[in-house]
């Protein structure tokens, strides 16, 4: 008998797995779950983009692309960056294509870590960074970001989480999952600690488009003094509803990116072909498109927020993402209990805090990427179920 | 406000004005005082329900029936148009270009009733100089809502 133990690599073993395994498992023996619990669209990718893609693959677009990803998408990535957040990128040099923002991530720490250097990840935050970080021999530092400072990152957090082997932090903004942002104030703030360091800001972008504020998402990397240290990960998931096509980018320095590239290259060659072919239509002529989307949140952010509330479960407004974080704490039950229950007593399915870190504890995750009939029905049970909690 | 509104409204009339208000980041007062003003001025002109009536009654009948009439010097088509519309048997009258004048929509109880009434109640009216019937075989889609079987969310229940 094979001891697998002893062949698999110690790091990856000691990954712990993600803490909802068992709530998968409860609902699948379940036929009307009313779910809030996904981290992806419901919107179709628009339908030109998805013409551009077919159109590619009956001109037999399906070799690979330079490791880089295709020039012109490079191109209009860089007009699209530049205009969106007044940082301008070389694209021969300075931008990556990647299998969505999540490969970019994972090759850009690659490049970055050495064994033993620190990475600061601000908590709760989407699931991939610490494990990541652990998986290249990264040290990670979490900083637990609260509800009382609508889950920025402060600067006094900051400074209490820099040592002299901190090489990267990353900055998830808007964030999954708790809907927090940014604004240019809190960044130039924490610039003003970063600019006179070797720190690399890693800028975890991918729901900029839905930022619901006063102003629209602005990079770290358009502060100042910070572009030549911080890489910029973005991408079409969100964005554009192209979740499945996999496909992001990378935009920094070009001594980081063509570092980040040599590792692309060999692991991966290029992301998919059809996939950029369909990005160009994409940042081409989908203004339109992304904007009735972004409306179509607005309204149901609007009413999920409303109704935990009304429900007695104090929910922040989340001014970005798709992800409303509601505080459960009144119920007197963990952010475990509250989902397991709610989800047997009511098949309302949502995600418990504490799968996006320890600071998550009291919370639970409440995506409205769904329609507002599905989202009024899921807080007409939660408002039932909360009140028979508190009898 | 009015077009977000009218939108909202258009794919579910059933929101409550306390809902649509949270949706508009508007107080409820303001929303119904702009529904109200939105039936007055003839903007909303009815709140209907979409239902797949072969579920309930498989008998029932729709037609589409072509009319071509001879419009009236100062009224045009409008006479034979208010005419048509009259009728509760009419589900919805259009001044058409191309090939026809009117496009009428018909509902019966079965095809006899509906032949009967182009044959008695259309194809009698003066102006009108010759019909061509449809029937409706089946639906798909209706006031944008699909009668077949609904698109399925196969995102599954969890995913972070």
């Amino acid at each position: 008998m094979m001891d697998y133990s002893k062949i698999l690599s110690d790091t990856v073993q000691n990954i712990k797995p993600s803490g909802i395994r068992k709530f998968f498992d409860i609902a699948a023996t379940m036929d009307d779950v009313i779910s809030l619990g996904v981290g992806e669209p419901d919107f179709q990718t628009p339908w030109s983009v998805r013409k551009a893609g077919i159109t590619s693959l009956e001109k037999g677009k399906t070799k690979y692309t330079s490791n880089s990803g295709l020039l012109e998408l490079r191109r209009e990535i860089s007009n699209y960056i530049k205009r969106k957040c007044t940082v301008e990128y070389d694209p021969t040099r300075e931008i990556l294509i990647s299998v969505g923002g999540s490969e970019a991530i994972d090759a850009t720490l690659r490049a970055i870590i050495t064994p033993g250097d620190e990475v600061i990840i601000p908590q709760p935050s989407y699931v991939c960074y610490e494990p990541i970080t652990q998986l290249v021999g990264g040290v990670p530092v979490i900083i637990e970001t609260l509800a009382e400072n609508d889950f920025k990152v402060t600067p006094e957090q900051l400074k209490n989480a820099i040592s002299e082997k901190t090489k990267a932090l990353i900055l998830p903004y808007p964030c999954n999952p708790t809907g927090a942002i940014m604004e240019k104030a809190d960044l130039e703030e924490l610039a003003e600690i970063l600019r006179d360091t070797n720190i690399v800001v890693i800028s975890d972008e991918i729901y900029s488009e839905l930022t619901f504020a006063e102003h629209d998402h602005v990079s770290i990397a358009s502060i100042d003094g910070m572009r030549e240290r911080t890489i910029l990960i973005n991408g079409f998931s969100k964005t554009f509803s192209m979740t499945g096509w996999r496909l992001g980018f990378a935009c920094g320095p070009q001594e980081i990116i063509s570092q980040v590239t040599k590792i692309h290259q060999f692991a991966i060659m290029c992301a998919p072909t059809t996939a950029q072919y369909a990005a160009i239509e994409a940042l081409r002529n989908c203004d339109e498109a992304v904007a009735d989307m972004k409306a179509e949140y607005n309204r149901r952010r609007r009413l999920i927020v409303d109704g935990f509330n009304k429900a007695g479960l104090t929910c922040r407004e989340p001014k970005g993402a798709f992800y409303a974080f509601p505080c459960i704490k009144s119920t007197g039950l963990t952010s475990e209990e509250f989902c397991e229950r709610l989800l047997e007593a009511k098949h309302v399915a949502v995600v418990p805090g504490t799968a996006f870190g320890q600071g998550g504890e009291g919370f639970v995750r409440a995506s409205y990427c769904y329609s507002t009939e599905h989202i009024i029905e899921a807080l007409r049970r939660i408002d039932e179920f909360v009140k028979e909690i508190q009898k | 406000m009015r077009n977000e509104l009218l939108k909202l409204l258009s794919t579910n009339a059933r929101y409550t004005v306390e809902q649509l208000a949270v949706i508009l980041a508007a107080t409820p007062e303001a929303v119904a005082a702009e529904i109200d003003a939105l039936e007055k001025q003839g903007v909303i002109c009815g709140y209907k329900t979409v239902i797949d009536w072969e579920k309930v009654d498989a008998t029932s009948v729709s037609a589409i029936i072509e009319l071509n009439v001879v419009p009236k010097a100062d009224l045009g088509f409008e006479e034979v148009a208010e005419r048509v519309a009259s009728y509760p048997e009419v589900e919805a009258v259009y001044l058409m270009s191309g090939g026809y004048d009117l496009n009428v929509v018909v509902k019966g109880k079965n095809l006899q009733e509906v032949s009967r009434f182009v044959a008695r109640e259309l194809a009698t009216i003066d102006s009108v100089t010759s019909t061509a019937t449809h029937f409706v075989m089946r639906r798909y889609k209706e006031m944008d809502v699909k009668l077949i079987e609904r698109d399925k969310d196969d995102r599954g229940t969890f995913l972070l």
